[in-house]
């Protein structure tokens, strides 16, 4: 079956999926049920499944995402929206403390079978406590796993896959993505979580980047094509585990990288991936590997400020172009 | 709850065993063999066994780093608490918990947790679990004065109100977190009317009295699963011992802790017992020979416990069970 589905009716349809297959799957969260979601993406599935099972929650980011984890202690796969990324901020606590660390503390006995799902992006000139990427920063934590769906298919294939996961997967839906549009096919077979993806084949440089993205990245790609440079993109779906080995054979076949991070340059996870091909593939290396990052701004909130801060399809292109020159 | 003599037997020895097996920690810390921080629940055993008595193997806890009493008092053995003290293999948490981190599956002893409050919100969700699978069993969540403070004090209380969930909390209030008394940090100190305010049924009580504890303990544990939702008990207590091995205790004075040790669990409970007249029928030696054999055979079990391989160092970061 294929059929072309919104980004959000395509996670909306992987969680009503989920629900019915398993009536130890929940959603709980700020807004998840009357309003339909902040974003709404669970919208209609509160008079399927009743208030029992899409849970309404007071603003309590911290209690919240512990009660789903402590549920998910005791034998439930819930799914804890948690409206964006910045809100996060207040339960990190439940998210590092407990989450990631109860299984290994517990010496193997206690594992959490959670799915966080939460909104991240930049450019809807929000300014700086609506708009920042922190899935980066929040895959530096050991014991979860962070995927960054791109595409209606992901959107899909990643709830379910973080559902089946026994251990908490935190999932960042790009806001500005969940109107686009894309194919689905709900019967093939997911990428499993790690797995990087080539999209499109290149022979001259590498692009590595994700989420929102990915499809600036490939519009770059078709630029740069007009010049006569070949860049193979490549998605990497999962920021935890990163896909090393995806990555180390495509720079070992285009011998050039730039890396497209929607997060902040220092201590990011393209930082992370820049010292890992240093140490796996440093002689495949034909010139310095390059970056292009948001700027180290808070986001501002008017239009040409927070244009200039954030990665766009020009600044993709001038640095592969400069990586190019390098070599 | 009936107190007769295999009951006061059983209060009694489970106290005691509480008490002798911390003091064997202070040895062990001393000699080195147990590190870290060592956080001792002396002088408040009364809460512990009172709570645990009440309670049925399906039931689950949740406590804080202070827990050696409540993991003992729940059955979690003694042996492989030693172990887990000693870092071994054979630990509660094959030693990668230490004292602060005890857990245990087969007695749903569920930590543990070091971040104050961490645990209440993880109570809500396990109590949320059981209410929507339709399971009647109950959640203790278990944690210190100072946990008051905190704002997941707040939320999880609102949430467990709000959803009517099978919780008990347990506020062991000993009046110091740290060296900072409860008067120096809550507007309110009666710690049971923050409760009272969401609507949760909620009790002050003489946690030094495991009688009461009991008591309130089984009636509270009942009326959950009666369906009466979450239900709140301070119980006032005092510990003996400074907050961990390393405070010097200047903040508070010699003579405030010899008198809190006249009202101590063990002694209130022998003064309760001879009223009763069954104080003369307990034979205490017998039970202190008891607890020396249980606790010379944990230190026994430790010390012959197993080093967790180097290699296994990275095992359970993730769960093994890989689905593709
Ligand atoms: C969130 C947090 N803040 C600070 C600490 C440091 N700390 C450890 S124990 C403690 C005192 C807690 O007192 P209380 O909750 O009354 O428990 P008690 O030690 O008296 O049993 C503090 C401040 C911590 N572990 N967690």
């Amino acid at each position: 079956m294929d059929n072309t589905i919104t980004y959000r009716e395509a996670v909306r349809e992987a969680i009503r999926k989920a629900m019915r297959e398993d009536e130890r799957v929940f959603l709980i969260g700020e807004d998840v049920g009357n309003y339909g979601g902040s974003y709404a993406v669970s919208r209609g599935l509160l008079d399927e499944f009743g208030r029992e099972r899409i849970i309404d929650t007071p603003l309590s980011e911290s209690a919240f995402t512990g009660a789903g984890i402590g549920a998910a202690m005791n034998g439930m796969r819930p799914i804890v929206e948690i409206m964006t990324v910045n809100f996060s901020l207040l339960a990190l606590d439940q998210i590092i403390n407990n989450a990631a660390s109860m299984l290994h503390m517990s010496g193997g006995q206690f594992n959490v079978p959670l799915v966080i799902r939460m909104a991240t992006g930049v450019g809807n000139q929000l300014g700086a406590q609506h708009s920042h990427s922190l899935e980066g920063w929040l895959s530096y934590i050991v014991g979860v796993k962070v995927l960054t769906p791109a595409t209606v298919q992901d959107a899909y294939d990643m709830i379910g896959l973080a559902l089946s996961d026994p251990d908490p997967v935190l999932v960042f839906e790009n806001s500005l993505l969940y109107n686009s549009k894309g194919s689905l096919d709900t019967k093939s077979t997911p990428i499993p979580i790690g797995k990087a993806l080539v999209h499109r084949p290149g022979k001259d440089i590498t692009i590595l980047t994700y989420g929102i993205n990915l499809f600036k990245a490939l519009e770059a790609a078709e630029t740069l094509a007009k010049d006569g440079i070949d860049a193979e993109v490549i998605d990497l779906r999962s920021l935890r585990p990163l896909d090393d080995e995806t990555i180390m054979k495509s720079v070992a076949k285009t011998h050039r990288v730039v890396i497209v991070d929607d997060g902040w340059k220092s201590g990011s996870i393209s930082a992370e991936i820049m010292a890992r091909i240093n140490e796996q593939a440093f002689y495949e290396l034909d010139a310095p590997m390059a970056r292009v990052c948001t700027l180290e701004v808070p986001l501002p909130y008017a239009k040409h400020l927070e244009d200039a801060a954030i990665v766009q399809v020009d600044k993709i292109v001038d640095t592969t172009k400069k990586v190019m020159v390098q070599s | 709850m009936e107190l007769d003599l295999t009951k006061a037997k059983e209060f009694y020895s489970k106290m005691l065993l509480i008490r002798r097996f911390e003091e064997r920690c202070v040895e062990f810390y001393s000699k080195q063999k147990i590190r870290g921080f060592l956080h001792l629940y002396i002088g408040e055993e009364a809460i512990a066994v009172g709570i645990m008595n009440a309670l049925t193997p399906e039931d689950a806890v949740l406590a804080t780093y202070r827990e050696h009493g409540q993991a003992l008092a729940k059955g979690v053995s003694a042996n492989s608490i030693m172990a887990e003290l000693f870092g071994k293999q054979e630990g509660t948490s094959r030693g990668r918990g230490g004292s602060m981190h005890l857990f245990d599956a087969n007695t749903r002893f569920y930590g543990g947790t070091a971040i104050v409050a961490g645990g209440l919100p993880l109570a809500v969700g396990m109590a949320l679990a059981d209410k929507m699978m339709k399971r009647n069993r109950v959640t203790v969540c278990m944690f210190g004065d100072g946990a008051v403070a905190e704002g997941e004090f707040h939320e999880s209380l609102n949430l467990a109100a709000l959803w009517n969930l099978p919780v008990l909390f347990v506020c062991e209030n000993n009046r110091y977190a740290m060296g900072t008394a409860l008067n120096l940090t809550e507007s309110e100190t009666d710690i049971y009317k923050k409760a009272a305010s969401y609507k949760i049924d909620s009790k002050q009580i003489d946690g030094m009295d495991v009688v009461e504890v009991a008591k309130a303990a089984s009636r509270a544990v009942e009326d959950i699963k009666d369906g009466k939702g979450p239900l709140f008990l301070e119980c006032l207590t005092y510990r003996f011992r400074a907050h961990s091995m390393f405070d010097a205790e200047l903040y508070r004075e010699k003579v405030e802790v010899e008198e809190w040790k006249e009202k101590g669990p063990l002694v209130v409970f022998q003064k309760r017992l001879e009223e009763m007249g069954l104080w003369s029928e307990m034979d205490v030696k017998e039970l202190e020979d008891e607890i020396k054999t249980i606790i010379d055979e944990a230190v026994e079990f430790a010390e012959n416990g197993t080093l967790e391989p180097i290699e296994d160092l990275e095992k359970f970061v993730y769960s093994e069970v890989s689905n593709g």
